[in-house]
């Protein structure tokens, strides 16, 4: 047992390291984890721009991509490899992660070899920016000709106000249940009909949006897969969720241990006090679980092989934690724990801002109960919750709030 | 990376997993639990002849000189089948004890011996309802005799040498030592004693004036004792993640089978989430003793904070698989003729065998300010 790299991985690690090295900053940690970004978004679009071309031209764009794409056709523990060695600089991130990760890899499976020329590349040089429009399964397609005609509404929608192009679901048979009568497209974000409008979340955030389509009208070229088959093309779309690698970011223990020697309560210092012991110790082991897990991806990876199922508890475990962790140590500032203040706050706010952020991220991306599902259905193999929906035709079922 | 064992290691697993298997089932677990009998021989002999006591023993005492990762994946099966043996105290604690401070003639005497199975090694530190602590041991060593008594001493009516927490003199820490004690001498006396879990032998030892022999340096045995335990952490939290992966799949096949308006009750959500927790709980355990194993064979600087690591989510698996199962399976899962009780016993008996949780709690932070992570 061992936490080495192959032959091959160290020497592919040095590559990596050494032409970030020669064109990247190297990150602060602490300003990372604590500050917040003072550039613009679009400042900062304007930069990740820059850096995903380089990055592109040096092949490290899309590592797993055959060649034939653009990309090194690496292995997945490359992939790894490079994103371990890129969190140690200061790089802009955020904007490619879902046209890349899921948009193009759809296109790339789905789409005409023209139209993949025309798409893939400047997807992958930064020149466009893809989101997916997913969330909400109302939206309706219309066939009109050699048109569809596409009206609806679309949420959650990630990206949507700086992106380009989109792929999109939408309902073109809502007579038949659920899963069928789905269809499947692409399209230009600057179609006429197209508005978007932010969702401003409680951290005053606006990450995502709400997606409106008014008369829409694509050319049918822009289907992907049949009529009828919009379900087969999302789960493309869904396998190629990234594996989630990265290092969690935001308050952990460490910091929880500082403001605990730095804080005073009423029988002396917090770090004498058994019960924020038991808590740091607590949380500790479930920051250690999770980092371990992860190194047993790895190291299946490593070797070649599909990782195992641990991998799927990292959310269950990290969103409560941020969330319960951030609320202690708010309340180990007693009174003054309430104030959200850069100058007033330990560590500029950051605990607080966890705290309102923690609330959303169990839920973006598959809620805690959702997760539990599919752990209890897809790992231990327990029966699917009983589906009242399953063969009724989607205009008859009951939606929303009734 | 390669933050696994290796094919051999899981061979042995394997091959152990069989064994266990076919001699060690809930049905044998439970004639011990039935009997006044300490422990299952058939077991334990079997245990023996497969060389696994030896397996961490190194060659010139008679052992197979593998190392602590064979230890560990032995111990994730023993745990698996809530095994009636009496291998953590002669392997994990008496052996590891001697084979890190013994002298060479101590080794000699009595390596060869645990590493066969011949006999059957125990530790002996705490005496009554309070963890052991350099303030409350009274056990005394001096003049080559110890007297004193220790309560429970796990497999104390069976095991033929002990290594014991003893005062020798002097305050705090430094007063005390390690000893090793011959069992078998006349003036000890023994008697059972009852538990939470009959599956695995306790018992009282009364010394009195009994021959023994400092094991290491005098003074230095509080040291010495916390590094057996952090030692023995590491590998109760190997069978602590085997027994909450069999308690997982006891109450996952009970869930499948058993119907209740008209529908399994895995497939509610009430159900499902609970045992999706248990999942969860389980593989941060078994990462965490993932990286103890490598910090206990490595010997590296942090196996304290890593054994307390393992050790805390290793207690936290097995103790919430093992609760829960008895909640999933309802009235029948408190009935004596069901089995989820082995768990519920076994997972507390191992919470509390080498110091509770919120102990180890407390010994992970300090280390943690010691350390520089902050």
């Amino acid at each position: 047992m061992d936490f080495n790299d192959t032959q091959e991985e160290a020497k592919f690690r040095t590559e990596v390291r050494s032409w970030l090295e020669k064109n990247a900053k190297q990150r602060d940690p602490e300003a990372a984890k604590v500050g917040r970004s003072e550039k613009s978004e679009a400042d900062r679009l304007v930069r990740a721009k820059e850096w995903q071309a380089k990055k592109a031209e040096a092949g490290y764009a899309a590592i797993t991509w055959p060649t034939e794409f653009g990309g090194l056709g690496g292995t997945s523990i490359q992939s790894v490899i490079y994103s371990q060695e890129e969190s140690a600089f200061e790089v802009p991130r955020g904007f490619f992660e879902i046209g890349l990760g899921m948009c193009i890899p759809t296109m790339m499976k789905w789409a005409t070899k023209e139209q993949n020329d025309r798409y893939v590349k400047p997807a992958l040089y930064g020149e466009e920016v893809w989101c997916q429009l997913f969330s909400g399964l109302r939206t309706k397609a219309e066939k009109d000709g050699d048109e569809w005609v596409i009206n609806g509404q679309k949420v959650w929608t990630s990206g949507a106000h700086f992106c380009d192009y989109g792929i999109i679901v939408t309902r073109s048979d809502p007579t038949v249940p659920k899963h069928k009568g789905l269809t499947f497209f692409f399209l230009d974000m600057k179609t006429p009909g197209i508005e978007i409008r932010p969702i401003k979340q409680m951290s005053g955030d606006s990450g995502f949006n709400e997606v409106f389509f008014n008369d829409v009208r694509i050319p049918d070229s822009q289907r992907l897969g049949d009529v009828g088959e919009g379900w087969k093309v999302s789960l493309t779309t869904l396998m190629n969720e990234r594996l989630a690698i990265g290092q969690g970011s935001g308050v952990d223990y460490e910091e929880l241990l500082k403001l605990a020697r730095d804080t005073e309560l009423e029988n002396g210092p917090a770090i004498k006090d058994s019960n924020v012991r038991e808590k740091l110790a607590d949380w500790y082991v479930q920051s250690q679980g999770l980092k371990y897990t992860k190194f047993r991806t790895l190291t299946a990876l490593s070797k070649g092989q599909v990782p195992g199922a641990e991998s799927s508890i990292g959310k269950i475990v990290s969103g409560p934690k941020m969330q319960d962790l951030a609320s202690f140590a708010m309340d180990m500032q007693g009174q003054g724990g309430i104030m959200q203040d850069v100058e007033e706050s330990p560590m500029a706010g950051a605990f607080q801002n966890q705290w309102i952020g923690a609330a959303g991220y169990r839920i973006a991306g598959g809620t805690d109960e959702i997760l539990r599902n599919i752990v209890s259905e897809q790992v231990l193999g327990l029966p699917q919750d009983i589906r009242v929906d399953k063969k009724v035709p989607f205009n008859e079922l009951a939606s929303g709030k009734k | 990376m390669n933050f696994d064992f290796s094919d051999d290691q899981k061979m042995l697993k394997d091959q152990a997993r069989k064994f266990l298997d076919d001699k060690c089932t809930l049905a044998d677990v439970r004639k011990v639990l039935e009997s006044d009998a300490s422990h299952d021989d058939d077991v334990w002999k079997g245990l023996c002849e497969l060389g696994f006591t030896g397996a961490a023993i190194p060659e010139a005492y008679g052992g197979l000189g593998l190392g602590a990762l064979e230890l560990c994946v032995l111990a994730e099966e023993l745990g698996r089948s809530v095994a009636p043996v009496p291998f953590s105290s002669s392997i994990y604690l008496a052996a590891e004890a001697l084979r890190l401070f013994g002298s060479e003639a101590q080794k000699q005497k009595w390596l060869p011996q645990l590493a066969s199975g011949d006999m059957i090694g125990t530790l002996a530190a705490t005496e009554g309802a309070q963890a052991p602590s350099p303030n409350s041991v009274k056990a005394s060593f001096s003049k080559g005799q110890l007297s004193g008594t220790k309560v429970p001493v796990a497999d104390g009516e069976t095991a033929s040498v002990a290594i014991v927490l003893v005062i020798t003199g002097g305050t705090g820490e430094q007063a005390l030592s390690l000893a090793v004690v011959d069992l078998t001498h006349e003036s000890v006396t023994r008697s059972p004693i009852n538990t939470i879990d009959p599956t695995r032998g306790h018992a009282e030892i009364v010394f009195d004036a009994t021959p023994a022999e400092i094991l290491g340096k005098e003074g230095e045995g509080w040291d010495a004792y916390k590094r057996v335990e952090a030692g023995a952490a590491v590998l109760v939290a190997f069978e602590q993640v085997g027994g909450a992966e069999a308690a997982l799949n006891m109450a996952k096949e009970y869930a499948l089978d058993r119907y209740a308006f008209g529908r399994q009750i895995g497939s509610y959500q009430a159900i499902k989430h609970k045992l999706a927790d248990m999942y969860v709980k389980l593989e941060l355990a078994r990462s965490n003793c993932y990286y103890g194993a490598m910090a206990l064979a490595q010997e590296t600087s942090d196996l304290e904070i890593a054994a307390a690591t393992a050790r805390i989510s290793g207690t936290e698996a097995y103790r919430f698989a093992a609760q829960e199962n008895i909640q999933v399976h309802g009235g029948i899962g408190f009935t004596w003729e069901a089995n989820p009780q082995f768990h519920y016993r076994r997972s507390k008996l191992l919470a509390l065998s080498l110091g509770s949780a919120s102990r180890w709690k407390d010994r992970l932070v300090t280390e943690l300010e010691k350390s520089n992570v902050a």
